[in-house]
């Protein structure tokens, strides 16, 4: 950063004002603790100069806004140009019910769409099979086929909103029944925008919503990332999530470090299947948590730009700069919210969701205060929209473009997040590669010491937690929470049984079983591409047990191993 | 000298229904653990009449059960209901996770000991089981 003599004078003032002005304060008044740490446990000094950035280049480390490293952001002027999209998780009950939120958020300001789908979708269940009983509509919509999408997205245009789909086993089949009701309302592929999420990797790692053995299963990102690349060119096909890492316990560190392994999993894969890494590259997305400690998050998502820049330019030879852009959706952090005192969620949110922007997002979710409880309801949810807009409007953090960047604390954090990352990549690789290494379980138990000493720090009182280890309330006034319509579940079983009756048949069946031969097939990458026949089937109504039931066949189930 | 053999609490920590967010679950097994505790962890995606078979199989003093996808008014009553229609009245029954405030008592009614919800210290969650197991033999202080 300096020259060598100013680094030297800096460092001789430090120590001289360690003795004379520093000690003799602390003689009065000891600091509050003896150590201080991050979130995420990673000790913070009490000051941060430019000594702490010996070697600290410009040009190496930061760059010009929306230009390599990107560490600046991906834009040359940020939310100067375009504020990030504010784009609200939604979807409960049945797709008439959800298609109402839809068009609320829409009048409200929102402007994408981002789907939750309910848990027997997500793990490709029908509405009526055993295991989701109990579970239909209540933390997402229900769909059981192209029918239930129709409702979904009535009246919507798909050719003006984007959509993201949180999905991933049963991604290709959702996405499919999207690119079906699109067809219906004659939006051409290439108009079609959004996101599907499909990261299968995290789901072993956190989130297990896992169905099929992690081979297969890879093959199925795969194959709809050459799909994308051929027919849907502004669609991601594939968001590489860390936000279900965090929820799961990890640091901010292992959020980045197993995310990104994860990514290069996709590239490598991808490029196996044929494709030339710039052809898909750019349409790789990113979903991250967005945790309390405002700087390590900012200095998270620098880091994550940064890293995946030199990734995909070093490691993986991308010429296309748009293949080096990481751009990222965020969402503030679920697992922070506590069910005491909820409405302290609100400002919870907000410090998250302003890390999320001063760190570059490009596409922002805000938590509402009841989710430790439920549910958001309507008025809960409009105040988490609102913080993001009042930060986006008032608060003046979106004039200038990465406003935190020279900051001695943040570029410290952030080179600390970037070496940490590439220390963890080492360690991976030597397991054998991310597979492996969630094969034998390597990311699962780092997550769930870190979550484990999280929450001993807690317990002890290291970490303090509003309304929870400290400043508690013993009479707390409760607030509302919104309750799922308990006949929904019956209502979407006759739904489907209905369409059960009234479809061609034949048509089910053999789309089935093209479907079947392909997955069986050992040509996967030329006569034997699913989404084509995933297509043929959503398209004769074919439910989606049916089809994830042909995988099932074929490829078998996972079992995970087991760690406590 | 006679040698008292000392015996162990028996917990099942389940996960009920489909969700996979196992985290809370996965702690309080861990911390039960480190308090002395026997601890089974039935794993993910377990039915009511699974998580009353492993917990008869296993003859344990209590049953945790996490579930954060909003079917725990459906899935903690079951369990309750199975270990009735089995004869089992000894276990201690306690849930945890994204619960509404108003099904708490809902599900107290139901037989469920407790409901823990996000916030909970494992502390408050070892010594409610320490004086709440049926088996009075067990806690000894």
């Amino acid at each position: 950063m300096s020259e060598q003599k100013d680094l030297k004078r800096i460092e001789e003032e430090k120590a001289r004002w360690e003795t004379e002005t520093l000690k003799p304060a602390l003689a009065q008044t000891p600091e509050r603790a003896e150590r201080f740490t991050t979130v995420s446990m990673t000790p913070v000094e009490r000051l941060y100069t430019p000594t702490d950035l010996p070697e600290w280049d410009y040009a190496k480390e930061l760059g010009f806004p929306g230009e390599y490293p990107y560490t600046r952001g991906v834009q040359p002027t940020m939310y100067r140009g375009k504020l990030w999209t504010m784009r609200m998780f939604a979807g409960y009950g049945t797709a008439v019910e959800t298609n109402r939120r839809f068009k609320y958020l829409l009048e409200q300001g929102q402007m994408g769409l981002s789907t939750a789908f309910d848990l027997p979708t997500l793990m490709g269940y029908d509405s009526d099979h055993p295991s989701s009983a109990g579970e239909v509509g209540k933390c997402g919509v229900a769909i059981d086929s192209l029918a239930d999408m129709e409702t979904l997205f009535e009246g919507i245009p798909l050719g003006e909103v984007t959509t993201s789909m949180t999905i991933s086993s049963p991604a290709a089949v959702l996405w499919a029944m999207y690119i079906a009701v699109c067809e219906k309302q004659g939006v051409p592929y290439h108009q079609i925008g959004g996101t599907v999420q499909n990261d299968i990797l995290k789901e072993y790692i956190a989130q297990k919503e896992y169905i099929y053995p992690i081979t297969p299963s890879v093959r199925l990102v795969t194959d709809t990332i050459l799909f994308g690349a051929r027919h849907l060119p502004r669609w991601n096909t594939v968001s590489i999530s860390g936000y279900h890492i965090r929820e799961a316990g990890a640091t901010a560190l292992q959020e980045l470090a197993f995310t990104l392994a994860d990514g290069m999993v996709y590239v490598e894969e991808s490029i196996k299947a044929g494709l030339e890494v710039d052809a898909f590259a750019p349409r790789l997305s990113f979903f991250f948590d967005c945790h309390n400690d405002l700087f390590e998050e900012v200095a998270k998502f620098r880091a994550a730009r940064r890293l995946w820049a030199r990734i995909m330019r070093e490691r993986f030879g991308a010429k296309d700069p748009r293949s080096w852009l990481l751009r990222t959706h965020a969402q503030t952090a679920g697992c922070s919210l506590t069910a005491q005192q909820p409405r302290n969620n609100v400002i919870r949110v907000t410090i998250q969701a302003l890390a999320a922007v001063l760190g570059g997002t490009q596409s922002l979710h805000t938590n509402a205060m009841d989710e430790a409880l439920a549910l958001p309801t309507e008025e809960a949810a409009t105040i988490a929209l609102r913080t993001q807009q009042i930060i986006a409007h008032e608060s003046g953090v979106t004039n200038t473009v990465d406003p935190v960047a020279g900051s001695y604390y943040v570029e410290t954090l952030t080179n600390q997040m970037e070496e940490g990352v590439w220390e963890y990549f080492r360690r991976i690789d030597d397991l054998g590669g991310m597979i492996r290494a969630i094969e034998k379980g390597f990311p699962q138990r780092e997550i769930a010491d870190a979550a484990y000493a999280y929450q001993q720090a807690i317990e002890r009182g290291e970490k303090i937690i509003v309304g929870v280890n400290r400043f508690t309330e013993e009479q707390e006034e409760p607030i509302p929470t919104l309750t799922i319509d308990r006949e929904a579940e019956e209502r979407q079983v006759e739904r489907l049984q209905a369409l059960r009756r009234l479809r061609d048949k034949d048509a089910v069946m053999r789309s089935l079983e093209a479907l079947r031969q392909a997955a069986a097939g050992n040509d996967p990458w030329g006569k034997d591409l699913l989404m084509p026949r995933i297509l043929d089937a959503v398209r004769a109504y074919a439910t989606l047990g049916e089809i994830m039931d042909v995988f099932r066949e074929v490829w078998g189930e996972y079992k995970e191993p087991s760690i406590i | 000298m006679a040698a008292k053999v000392e015996k162990k609490i028996r917990v099942l920590i389940a996960k009920p229904g489909l969700d996979g967010h196992d985290r809370g679950a996965k702690v309080i097994a861990r911390a039960f653990r480190d308090a002395g505790m026997e601890v089974i962890y039935t794993g993910l995606r377990q039915t009511p009449e699974m998580i009353v078979s492993a917990a008869i199989q296993e003859d344990v003093d209590a049953i945790g059960m996490s579930c954060l996808s909003g079917a725990h008014m459906y899935l903690f009553p079951r369990v309750m209901e199975l270990l009735k229609e089995r004869g089992v009245d000894d276990i201690l029954v306690f849930g945890g996770g994204t619960i509404p405030t108003d099904d708490i008592p809902k599900l107290k009614a139901a037989g469920l000991a407790t409901i823990f919800t996000p916030g909970t210290t494992t502390t408050e969650a070892i010594e409610f089981v320490k004086h709440n197991i049926k088996n009075k033999d067990l806690i000894n202080e």
